[in-house]
């Protein structure tokens, strides 16, 4: 039954002692005026983060270069650090061909980074966290370096399965091996990102489950801010590995030959 | 047990396949069908408005300082270099005209000794001259003096010896006495 699935946390909860584990509760996407129940619409805690983020991204690209000083201001550097980080990265990956997508893979990596960023924040809500928002990501990415393969390239785009390098015999059983692993990618592009965000949130509020016991919370308290520390580093990386492997799925579009 | 449920806060949940009725999370979150079609309404929104803030605002701005920036290098490293060649240039010309000023000063220096040295030749040569001449002219006054003084001193000796001849008694025999003097004055 549904109430069995609560599994330890039912347990814990159960003992009626001080010990209250909760660690998934942070993600439950709940309305933020009401009560009701959440419809497609309905203006949630995930609308005001997603909204939070763009605000954020508006106030470093946008307000941040508004002066369009010669000489950069803070705000201005970190803007022009960013784009030249994700332009350097695209032009690195994809070549010259690839900087026609560049404002696209700026788009979700200012995205993400900015969700992961906000979603460490106390009380706030992880957008990336969610699958719905990562698998959503990663098959645009799918459907649009795919699509784009074959109109760029025709059917040679089927090229990028069939490795003219290795011996003709071995060549049928890769291509199922290239095929499998090329329908595979939206999986791992979405899980790697809201895994990885959705594992340090909970085991930061497992953590903070225990600092509520007075003999380990110095310990605990000491643990959520090594966690934390880590938690920083795999927003940006997460982020990161997304809009580099974006890049590398476009160049396969772009260039299908090996 | 779902009796239980008293605190205000979880009665405000609305108790689904996704929250107990304690308003906790049943099992994840992330697998709650019913919230995926809000999640992704609601992310296409961010996404779009995302987009279009950085195509049409952010990123060609940011180009365009960037661009502007390594014009303003690109422009500063040729003026300085410009400047660079000019002052090069100025130094070159200084030190040519030094030179010159210099060549002008001995040419100056050299000529203007030459014509001292002329003049100098020319007034020693002009002195010598009115030196010589002075020394021709004194010498002819002293020949004339001596001459003269000769003529007086024979005179004189003529007129003493007939006064001695004459105080003597003798006749004065002017030819005699004449040849007498002539001849003591050849000593």
């Amino acid at each position: 039954m549904a109430t069995e699935t609560t599994g330890a946390e039912a347990a814990a909860h159960s003992e009626g002692g001080s010990l209250v584990f909760h660690p998934m509760d942070q993600f439950i996407v709940k309305p933020l005026f009401g009560h009701g129940d959440v419809g497609l619409f309905t203006i949630t805690n995930v609308t005001l983060w997603l909204f939070l983020a763009v605000a954020s991204v508006i106030a470093l690209m946008v307000l941040g270069t508004s002066k369009r000083a010669i000489v950069p201001g803070r705000g201005q550097s970190i803007a022009e650090l960013a784009y030249g980080f994700v332009y350097k990265m695209v032009e690195d990956v994809t070549g010259k061909e690839g900087l026609k997508y560049f404002p696209y893979i700026m788009t979700l990596f200012m995205f993400i980074v900015f969700a992961n960023f906000l979603g460490l924040l106390p009380k706030s809500f992880t957008t990336t966290s969610h699958f719905a928002v990562t698998v959503v990501l990663a098959l645009a990415v799918f459907l649009t370096v795919t699509i784009l393969g074959f109109v760029k390239n025709g059917t040679a785009f089927l090229g990028l399965f069939w490795v003219s390098s290795a011996p003709l015999a071995l060549r049928p059983i890769l291509a199922i091996i290239e095929l499998i692993s090329y329908f595979v990618r939206p999986v791992s592009h979405s899980i790697r990102l809201a895994g990885n965000v959705m594992a340090g949130h909970a085991v930061i509020k497992v953590f903070a489950g225990f600092a509520a016991v007075a003999a380990i919370s110095p310990l605990s308290v000491l643990a959520i801010t090594a966690i934390y520390g880590l938690e920083v580093l795999v927003a940006f990386i997460q982020a990161y590995v997304f809009t580099i492997l974006t890049c590398v799925y476009l160049k396969d579009a772009l260039h299908p030959h090996h | 047990m779902a009796t239980e449920t008293t605190g205000a806060e979880n009665a405000a949940h609305a108790v689904g396949s996704c929250v107990d009725a304690g308003g906790s999370a049943i099992g994840m979150p992330q697998l709650c069908f019913d919230w995926w079609g809000n999640q992704i309404f609601w992310l296409i929104v961010t996404l779009v408005a995302i987009y279009f803030v950085l195509a049409r605002i952010a990123l060609p701005r940011i180009a365009s300082i960037l661009a502007e920036r390594q014009g303003t290098i690109t422009n500063d490293i040729a003026a300085a270099e410009e400047l660079k060649r000019k002052a090069e240039e100025a130094e070159d010309a200084y030190q040519k005209a030094l030179a010159d000023a210099r060549a002008e000063a001995q040419a100056i220096a050299q000529k203007t000794r030459d014509e001292i040295k002329a003049d100098l030749n020319a007034a020693i040569a002009r002195a010598d001259d009115q030196i010589a001449a002075k020394a021709a002219e004194s010498e002819k006054a002293i020949s004339e003096i001596r001459a003269s003084a000769m003529e007086n001193v024979e005179v004189v000796a003529k007129d003493a010896a007939e006064a001695i001849v004459a105080a003597l008694g003798g006749k004065t025999d002017e030819a005699a006495i004449a040849a007498a003097v002539a001849n003591r004055m050849k000593g």
